[in-house]
């Protein structure tokens, strides 16, 4: 579904990511993890078509990201980290708004809003501005204005990031729905205790890639994903160290 | 290119304006609010002035110097003094507007068909205000000097004299308010288009819903055309609730065509709203777009010819107010309000504002795609 080849991207002399490579496969749940910082929203962004890659490719269903923009961005459905609605609009006027914007109409369109309406348990509040949601739930808006559309790969960049932990247990459980519906998702996060909730799992430090593969894979020879990421960050920044000062 | 986003990008906005407790009162009162206050304290009139007199010299004449200043409707003598460092005093604080100060020989002077100096401080500090003050007083001076002239010859001077018969077109009164409420109109749609279409894009960054939008099929023009046709509705509206408002409460003569003033305001809008989205693609926060705002707006009002008169700039500077849309704005405002020409007139005006409103907008309209690609 997706396949990012040798991606890089520079902002003037700074290098936000460096050659990162791997894959998605349609229908499955991919993880992005790693500290602040290292990279995982500029490769989100470059993967949802939102700024070019400085070298490199991102093939999304057959496509090219850069090339066929249009094509791409009509597959994808992307959820920045910060709440991206209109807080001084109700929960009703955002999901209208964004149904618009995609040209939904007639019977699909009520349907459409039901449908995700429901899933976000957000039907009693739909009179309520989003600004006055709490964080759970501005999330589950965002996420509803975001599927609206019904997107076949689905990609949130620290979804459940400063979200309550119960909330968090329930967004969960709607990604696992919408995997188990055929979506594609790549999800980051900076929580590694989620990691065992993914199918792949991709490791970024410092704008370079880790490790990537099943979480299992990712933690053999280590007692569990924290311990393997920071002794794996280590052995890299140890090695950086010296190269520098062999120069 | 789909019409059903940009109008429903539109409504949006028109939503977001109006919800905004904040915004309500910017819209309607505070434009009519200055209009009120700018419409009183921006004019140049001299309609008072406070004088402060030292009589030295005590005589019939000298008395009846100060009379006529005290006859005259536009003086009033506050102050009777004796001492000239009190008068000093008095001006330094601002107390009186005019010292006049009559010296001990005065009567002894006039009296032998001498010339009596009788000396006149104004405070120069207010250089327009002071000349207007000192061409009254020599008029009043004038008006003394006949009588004595006539009081010593004693007989009607025969003799052909010129006679002007000055008319003052368009503002029969020369009432400042005439040529500075349009201004004032003007004035305030540009300060409110360019505010609003700046911040209302702005906002959109600093929310982050922004980045959203970029991700949907929305198209750059598309995102353009429902952040600025609200505006022009509004600015619209906002330009007739004013233009009422100088009408029935200034009583400004309205001897123009409304329609055309209304395309002149399209016109208009073409630049204001262009800068207004170049403004938006180079800040980041409300705060960066305020302070870039007052960028433009100070020099477009300074070069527009509002306060200071064009012809009086240095040559260079004159062929830079071309480049400013206000300028032409007012030329074409005060041109349909006072003097009501038409475009067989205002022609040049349209055309340079027409061109300046294109360039600016299309300029704009490929940055701002530029920087949502």
């Amino acid at each position: 579904m997706v396949l990012v080849k040798n991606v890089s991207k520079t902002f003037g002399e700074i290098s936000a990511v460096t050659e990162a490579s791997f894959a998605v496969d349609q229908g499955t749940l991919a993880g992005m993890i790693g500290s602040d910082g290292a990279g995982k929203t500029t490769l989100l962004r470059i993967i949802a078509t939102m700024i070019p890659p400085t070298s490199g490719s991102v093939i999304v269903s057959g496509m090219d990201a850069v090339t066929r923009r249009d094509a791409v961005k009509a597959l994808l459905g992307y959820m920045p980290q910060r709440f991206g609605l209109y807080p001084d609009l109700t929960v009703d006027e955002n999901l209208d708004f964004f149904m618009d914007i995609y040209g939904l109409t007639g019977a699909e369109r009520s349907r459409r809003r039901e449908k995700y309406l429901g899933f976000s348990h957000l039907t009693p509040f739909v009179r309520r501005k989003a600004g006055d949601l709490s964080g759970g739930m501005k999330q589950k808006l965002a996420l509803a204005c975001v599927l609206i559309h019904q997107p076949r790969l689905l990609i949130l960049d620290e979804p459940t990031n400063g979200v309550d932990p119960v909330s968090r247990q329930e967004f969960w459980e709607i990604l696992a729905e919408m995997k188990a519906s055929g979506m594609t998702l790549l999800v980051s996060t900076a929580y590694l205790d989620e990691g065992e909730n993914f199918d792949r799992l991709v490791i970024l430090h410092k704008g370079r890639i880790l490790a990537q593969g099943t979480p299992e894979a990712v933690c053999s020879g280590y007692p569990d994903l924290e311990t393997a990421m920071i002794k794996r960050i280590e052995t890299v920044d140890a090695g950086l160290a010296e190269e520098r000062f062999a120069l | 290119m789909r019409w059903l986003r940009v109008r429903e990008l539109v409504r949006k906005e028109f939503i977001q304006v109006f919800r905004d407790k904040r915004n309500r009162p910017i819209l309607v009162l505070s434009p009519l609010i200055q209009l009120v206050l700018f419409g009183y304290v921006v004019t140049t009139d001299v309609r008072d002035i406070r004088v402060g007199a030292v009589d030295h010299s005590k005589t019939p004449e000298s008395r009846r110097l100060l009379e006529s200043f005290d006859a005259n409707p536009t003086f009033r003598i506050l102050y009777r003094l004796e001492d000239p460092k009190a008068l000093d005093r008095l001006i330094l604080r601002q107390k009186v507007d005019l010292g006049i100060w009559i010296p001990p020989d005065f009567q002894a002077k006039v009296r032998k068909q001498k010339t009596a100096a009788v000396q006149v401080i104004a405070d120069g500090s207010m250089s327009n205000m002071a000349a207007v003050r000192i061409a009254y007083t020599s008029n009043v001076v004038d008006g003394y000097n006949t009588r004595l002239l006539q009081e010593h010859i004693k007989r009607k001077i025969q003799y052909g004299e010129i006679d002007l018969r000055v008319r003052t077109w368009y503002n029969p009164n020369l009432d400042s308010q005439f040529y500075y409420v349009p201004g004032i109109v003007a004035f305030l749609v540009m300060l409110l288009s360019l505010l609003l279409t700046s911040m209302a894009i702005v906002r959109e960054k600093e929310s982050g819903t922004m980045e959203q939008l970029i991700v949907t099929p929305l198209r750059p023009f598309e995102m353009i055309l429902g952040k600025t046709i609200p505006f022009i509705l509004i600015a619209q509206a906002q330009m007739i609730m004013v233009a009422l408002f100088a009408l029935f409460w200034f009583n400004i003569p309205m001897k123009g065509s409304a329609p055309l003033l209304m395309a002149a305001t399209c016109i208009f809008l073409l630049s204001t709203l262009g800068i207004g989205l170049f403004i938006s693609t180079v800040s980041r926060t409300q705060q960066q777009a305020m302070m870039t705002n007052f960028f433009f707006i100070v020099p477009f009002f300074m070069l527009s010819g509002f306060v200071f008169p064009i012809a009086n700039m240095p040559l260079g500077v004159q062929w830079l107010t071309h480049l400013d849309p206000l300028r032409h704005f007012l030329v074409i405002i005060r041109g349909i309000f006072l003097k009501g020409t038409g475009i067989a007139v205002l022609w040049p005006q349209f055309l340079e504002l027409a061109v300046l409103g294109g360039v600016v907008f299309a300029g704009a309209v490929l940055r701002f795609q530029k920087r949502l690609d």
